[in-house]
């Protein structure tokens, strides 16, 4: 970890509109300290009766501190969020990602189709042949299914599911 | 919460399913922030910090909890660029392979899924993130190297436009929300 400081700029969702012109907003100027906060936190906490007491040790801070900075990387949106990362699907859902190859000038009424539906929850236009990516979740992967054919049937156009067979990471771990 | 309160009418708290899904509402908005979170995590659900302790243990030892850990904004910390690498191996290959690119750090998802030729010959899938578009290729090509001869084709997807973000539904009929509460 370097010593220096370095601006970070913290932005909406828009961002993720990919490139990189745009100007980051700076909110917060991480210091040494709230670094190793968030490069120790990304690897969890474990369960026990006073966590942050455990960690606030390991970085050499008193518990009180340590969740004070925790609050405050929250409230700049340095972090997302701080808790138990869920598996949806292990707790009982079905999920799949889906893809779409929209005509151009079709594109804002099918995405409205397809947002319509309670059961999308993330969609993202991509730049590939495929245009249209979304997560379909349900009760059931029979749920899965119906909504998917539904959303074929509404629009038109084949939806390719691609629902997950193995995972074999998932979280952000980003060294800052 | 009162979909809590409207279950804790309905089950007793001592009732295994009852208390995880209490848990898994109490805090998938995050955990509280004091000094004991576990307990407060009791108390809003009505149980002992003991059988929340024990529910989450559990949870965290079948995979229903990843991590209890921060998640960071990554356009915040720096990675502005991501892009959905995909990637056409050998199926017998696919779990050494997945494994391997699970492990590197600027991957953040890496899953395994069906081909659907021919729209798509893609089977393994991997989230990569970079300061930029250009650190993103460079370490696309790091991914590629990596994998060498078992790949036989790879294409990254960027996302040009968020078109709906909603939280995932964690269980049915319950609210939505895998959405922080806190960020902005």
């Amino acid at each position: 970890m370097k010593a220096d400081q370095r601006e970070v700029g913290v932005r909406g969702p828009v961002a993720a509109r990919g490139g990189t012109s745009q100007s980051a907003r700076p909110r917060r100027v991480l210091d040494a300290l709230d670094r190793a906060i968030v490069n120790r936190l990304q690897d969890g906490i474990a369960v026990e009766a006073r966590p942050f007491a455990t960690c606030a040790a390991e970085l050499g801070i008193d518990e009180a501190s340590l969740v004070r900075r925790i609050e405050g990387l929250l409230a700049d949106g340095v972090l997302t969020r701080f808790g138990p990362m869920y598996d949806a699907e292990r707790l009982g859902g079905a999920f799949s990602l889906c893809a779409m190859a929209v005509p151009a000038e079709r594109f804002d009424d099918v995405a409205e189709v397809v947002n319509g539906f309670p059961e999308v929850a993330h969609n993202y236009e991509r730049a590939h042949r495929l245009n249209m990516w979304f997560v379909v979740g349900a009760g059931s992967r029979a749920d899965v299914d119906r909504v998917v054919a539904a959303i074929a049937a509404e629009t038109g156009i084949e939806v390719v599911d691609l629902p997950k067979i193995e995972e074999f990471f998932v979280g952000l771990r980003l060294e800052v | 919460m009162s979909d809590v309160s409207a279950r804790q009418r309905a089950c007793a708290p001592t009732d295994p399913e009852w208390l995880e899904g209490a848990v898994v509402l109490a805090t998938q908005a995050g955990l509280p922030l004091v000094s004991r979170p576990f307990e407060a995590v009791a108390e809003r659900i009505g149980a002992t910090p003991e059988a929340v302790e024990a529910c989450m243990r559990s949870m965290l030892e079948r995979g229903a909890i990843r991590r209890i850990a921060a998640v960071p904004n990554h356009y915040a910390i720096g990675y502005a660029a991501n892009g959905m690498s995909v990637w056409d191996v050998d199926d017998a290959l696919t779990a050494e392979c997945g494994r391997a690119v699970g492990a590197l750090d600027f991957v953040s998802h890496c899953y395994q899924r069906p081909r659907r030729p021919p729209v798509w010959p893609y089977n393994l899938f991997a989230m990569v993130h970079g300061r930029d578009r250009q650190e993103v290729e460079g370490k696309v090509a790091t991914i590629a190297r990596m994998l060498g001869d078992r790949v036989r084709g790879f294409e990254v997807l960027y996302s040009t436009r968020i078109l709906k973000k909603t939280g995932l539904r964690l269980r049915r009929g319950d609210a939505d929300a895998t959405q922080p509460t806190r960020a902005r």
